[in-house]
Formats: structure tokens, sequence, C-alpha cells
């Protein structure tokens, strides 16, 4: 994970551990020298912001769970003790709470700088990859997490998502009971789901862990796209990036804040203030915010298997971005028709988060339709086409020439 | 592990191969039981049957309960609901098979087929949507509504969560839903008490 450092340890104790552990080499070599593009943006700070979710979520979490009991007759009750009883406990829940949409709020930003500026692209594609099986298992946990307070959203939102598994041939049906551990969701689904949701963060800080491994082998990406040509297109990491990281995440605490202290239930749904009733279906069931436009994908094809083929097809596609997109240049800053489609393309998901919080029928499904059929033409058509047919715009010679020729208007006229 | 290159395949190679494939085996019966503590449960599958008395369901009222987790619907059918039910050509139905636990496996989803002979006002089904799960509703004269377009509105039910539409006899005939709501094994212990399992 380390780049190029010239780590000497100065004390005897330094000396004796770098005999043993060499860590404080990696730390300097990955965390402080490390050599950064000096023309990073602040849509670049996003993986600082999501590595302090993840560990805000997992202290949340883990305090939750101290006073949190899994079982169907006292989930409700308990997380209405947290919120009424525990010390401070309704500022630890409505943290974790908002802290998931905070943090998906902050992975499609990152996901979406990735689309603009190419960082799928040779020799990346592995690091998207993994970044791909994060938002998979982030997708995961959050689902399992919504389950544990057993409210109504809670307990026909876990019907709904486990029946998805129903749809797979021949053996949908014992794959959905197993699942179950029951006939329907019940006290052993709520009992593993919390097992797993206690499980899958420590997964993911593993994937984390292989991300950075895997971006720091070829090093950070940048706005223009254009390799680190030597010395004079970086800057150490710290105090640089960690300055302009650690400025966005004060920024973006701010954004969280809001959220917790004031409209602490606004991104959430009332009815979830209702136990579970497993013979009564909330009139409108609807997922959270941050898997509408998934949601919207299944319910615009109006077959069972279809519409979960298409559902979990619209997020694996992810899988084959690095080969889809034809083109040789990586940022969408030189790709004037790439820049309107990725814009087209940004649109249509959120169009589709928004019909996929509207009952299905009418116009509802029919604009769901043509939207579901241009997310998929945009990666199966759009991207691997234009990068055939489009004329980029001259690249900038490296990435310091680019940084002094935006500085040009400052210069003193000679 | 020597890499050397073998002229020929000798005892060695079959040891190494023998070796692995109990190893394998091994591995994969070792799994099973982490894979099947899933399934349900001794104490789940315990609660296999109840006894319902149907004689106080009125006309046209309905009523639901649970069992082994799952709503089971039970309705007392009007004439109406029974003679639209019966007059549904086979061919308009999207999915031609009873799905019915007191019928043969493979029965057609006629009206009969869905109920017990003689008993055709009480309509047993389970309240769960063969798309995804939902319990679908109806019993409200309110929301008496049109199952298929252009028909007559006559009841039936209505899954709120991803719309599909369910006739008077339970079948499916609009929506996402790939079958119609299954009717569970039951039989009659006496005139009017059902025992469903």
């Amino acid at each position: 994970m380390s780049g190029p450092s010239n780590y000497q340890p100065k004390s005897a104790f330094g000396k004796w551990m770098h005999e043993r552990l060499p860590i404080m080499e990696m730390v300097q070599g990955s965390l402080l020298d490390f050599p950064t593009p000096k023309n990073l943006n602040y849509w670049w700070t996003f993986g600082g912001i999501l590595a302090v979710m993840l560990v805000a979520q997992l202290i949340t979490g883990i305090i939750l769970a101290m006073h949190y009991t899994p079982h169907v007759s006292m989930a409700f009750d308990s997380v209405e003790h947290i919120m009424r009883d525990v010390n401070s406990g309704w500022l630890l829940r409505y943290l974790h709470a908002n802290g998931a949409s905070m943090f998906f709020m902050a992975v499609y930003i990152h996901i979406f700088r990735g689309m603009y500026y190419g960082s799928y692209k040779a020799p990346r594609e592995v690091l998207w990859m993994i970044g791909v099986l994060i938002y998979l298992v982030m997708m995961a946990t959050a689902f399992m997490g919504y389950v544990l307070p057993w409210g109504q959203m809670s307990f026909w939102g876990a019907k709904v998502i486990t029946n998805l598994f129903s749809a797979i041939p021949f053996v949908g049906e014992s794959v959905t009971t197993w699942l179950w551990g029951g006939y329907s969701v019940d006290n052993p689904t709520l009992n593993r789901f919390f097992s797993l949701h206690y499980l899958l963060p420590f997964v993911l800080a593993g994937l984390v862990g292989l991300h950075i491994w895997a971006l720091h082998v070829p090093g950070n990406g940048n706005p223009t796209g254009v390799n680190v040509k030597g010395s004079q297109d970086t800057v150490p990491f710290h105090p640089y990036y960690t300055m302009k990281d650690g400025f966005a995440i004060v920024v973006f605490m701010i954004l969280f804040s809001a959220f917790t202290f004031f409209a602490p239930n606004y991104l959430g749904h009332a009815i979830n203030y209702l136990p579970a009733d497993p013979l009564v279906t909330p009139a409108h069931i609807v997922p959270e915010w941050y898997y509408l436009p998934f949601y919207a994908i299944l319910r615009a094809i109006p077959d069972k298997l279809g519409g979960v083929v298409a559902m979990f097809g619209s997020i694996l596609i992810l899988f084959f971005l690095p080969w889809l997109d034809t083109s040789r240049v990586r940022s969408g800053t030189y790709r004037p028709i790439f820049k309107q489609f990725f814009w087209v393309f940004a649109i249509v998901c959120v169009a589709l988060g928004y019909l996929g919080s509207k009952p299905a029928e009418g116009a509802y499904v029919f604009w769901s339709r043509i939207l579901t059929a241009y997310y998929f033409i945009h990666f199966i058509v759009i991207l691997p086409l234009l990068g055939l047919l489009e004329s980029p715009k001259p690249l900038p010679p490296s990435i310091s020439d680019s940084v002094l020729a935006k500085k040009k208007p400052l210069a003193p006229a000679e | 592990m020597s890499t050397a290159v073998h002229a020929d395949v000798n005892r060695r190679d079959f040891l190494f191969i023998a070796t692995g494939a109990v190893t394998a085996v091994g591995a994969a019966l070792t799994a099973w039981p982490f894979i099947n503590q899933m399934n349900p449960d001794a104490s789940v599958l315990a609660l296999a049957t109840i006894e319902v008395d149907l004689a106080p369901i009125a006309e046209g009222q309905e009523i639901t309960l649970k069992w082994r987790g799952n709503p089971v619907i039970i309705r007392n059918r009007t004439a109406k609901e029974i003679d639209v039910a019966k007059a549904v050509k086979m061919e308009d139905l999207k999915d031609p098979i009873a799905r019915s636990a007191v019928a043969k496996d493979d029965a057609p989803a006629t009206d009969e087929n869905r109920t017990i002979a003689g008993k055709e006002r009480f309509l047993v089904m389970m309240g769960v949507c063969t798309h995804l799960g939902c319990v679908p509703q109806g019993d409200n004269p309110a929301k008496e509504f049109a199952v298929v377009e252009g028909s007559a509105k006559v009841g039936g039910w209505f899954c709120p969560c991803h719309g599909s539409h369910y006739d008077t006899a339970g079948r499916i005939r609009k929506g996402p839903a790939p079958e119609n709501l299954h009717v569970p094994k039951y039989e009659y212990l006496t005139d009017t008490k059902i025992l469903i399992g």
C-alpha cells in the first residue's frame, strides 16, 4: 500500500520497531508522503468523507447494539427505549439513521465523480470494481439495518426485498424460506439480520482497505485525466490533502448535523413508527430514498423475474463500465459530447428516483419504462459508440501545464 | 511439493488427487450444517395447523388470520362474485393453473378448482401476493374496482405494493404477479369448521 517513502526511524524504539513491524514506514508512505496530483478539486474529497462516515456508523452502531433487543416482541419497544430512556439515545439513533443517508449521499457523489472523470479506466479497473462491490455491500447492510426497528416499513420492506429472490427459477421458493428461516419474515429473520448487520460493516472496512490499496498502486486520477509525469505534478498528501479533505469533512458534518438536529425524520417514513403487523400492508410502501431509482426499475418491468433481473442488472452493469466506455480520453472535461450525455444520465437517475417514490400506476409507470430503457442504453449503446465517434478536445501536456494555464490571467503583464 | 515434470502418472499423483478429493468432500459436508441452520427450525415447523369456524362470517364479509406467519384470507362470497368468477374464460387468465392445494397440481384455474365442491361460497386463500409478498386488499365496498378495464365492478383484491389485481376467485388478472393467490391445504371438519394445514 505504500508509495515512495524515505522513512528513517529516529528514536531507538522506532528503529527497534521498524526491524520487526515497519508500520510507520507504511503510514508515512501511504498517508503522509504519498504523492498526490496537485490539481484535485473538491469532488475528490468524498473518499475521505466516506471513510469518516464508515467510522461514524461503526461507532454509533456498536453503541446502539448495547441497547437494542433483536426479538420481534421487543425490537420496536427497545428502539423507543433508546429514544426515550437511554442517555443521549435519541442522538445516537438519529446520528446512525441519518448517517446512513449521508453515507449514501457521499457515495453517490463519489460514484458520479468517477463516472465523469473516467476514474474506472485503465489502470484503475480493479479499483472501480472493488468500489462497486463496496456499494453492493453498503446496500445490503443498510437494508438489514432498516429492518431492525421492526416498524411497518421495516417489516414490509424486508418482505418485499427478500421476496425478490423467489423470482429465481426452480429454487426461488427454497431460497426465500432459507433466508427467512420460516414461511414468512419473522423472528429468525430479525435475528439473522441483526447478526449480519453487525458483521457487514467490518467486511466493508476490509473492502475499503483493498480499495485504498488498489488506489495506491497507480495513484490518484485527477480532473485532467492526464497521468502524473513527475514530481512537479504532485504534492505530498499531508498536509495538502489532509487539510483539503479535512475542510470538506467539516462542511459535510454541518449538513449531517442539520439533518440530525433539525430534520431527523425528514428522510424517513412516519409509518415506520407503527409496530410491524404481518397482516396489514401499508397502502403505499417505498424504500429509503437511496434505493428509489432501482425500485423504479424493478416496477417498470411488468414481469416478476424480468423486473428483478433488470434491477440487479442495473447495478451489476457497473462492473463492466471500464470496458463499455471505449474512449481513450479519461476525463469528461475534454469530451464535449460525453459531457452532455453524462448530465442527461445523471438527470435520468434522479428522475428514476422520483418515479420510484410514486405509486406504480399511469404516467409514472410509462416514464419509468422510458427512463429504465435509457439507463441501459446509456451503458450498452451510448458509451461504446461515443468513444468511437467523438473527437475529444486536445489534452494539456501535463498536470502542471494545465494548472499554470489556469493561473495565466493572474500573471503580471509583460 | 515437487515441481519436477513426471514422465507418466505414478502412485504419488494418485495419492495427491485422492487426498484433494477427500478434503473437498469433507469441506462440503462440514459446510452443510452451517448453511442448513438457517432453514426453518423445529419450532417453526411445529406451527402447522389451525382450526377456523366459518359460521360467523356473513355473506360479503371476509376475515384475515395468521397461519405459519402469513395471512390467510377467508371470504364468504356473494352470489354475484361467484357468478362473475365462473363466467371468466380460461384463455383470459394470466396464470391458467389453479395453484390450489385442494385440487390436483396441474388443475386448471376454474372457480370450482379453487374452492371445495358444495362450499363454493367460501374462498380460502393465502393473503400473500405472488409478486413480492404484500397482503392484497379487498372487503371494502368503496374500493370495488374493475379487475380488468371495462369489466363490471364486482370486487376482488388489489395489492397496494406494485399494483397486482386479483379477481373474485383470487386469480391474477393484471399487474406484475406471476401466479394466482395460492389456496392452502384445508378440509372441512364439520359443516362450518375447517382445518388449515
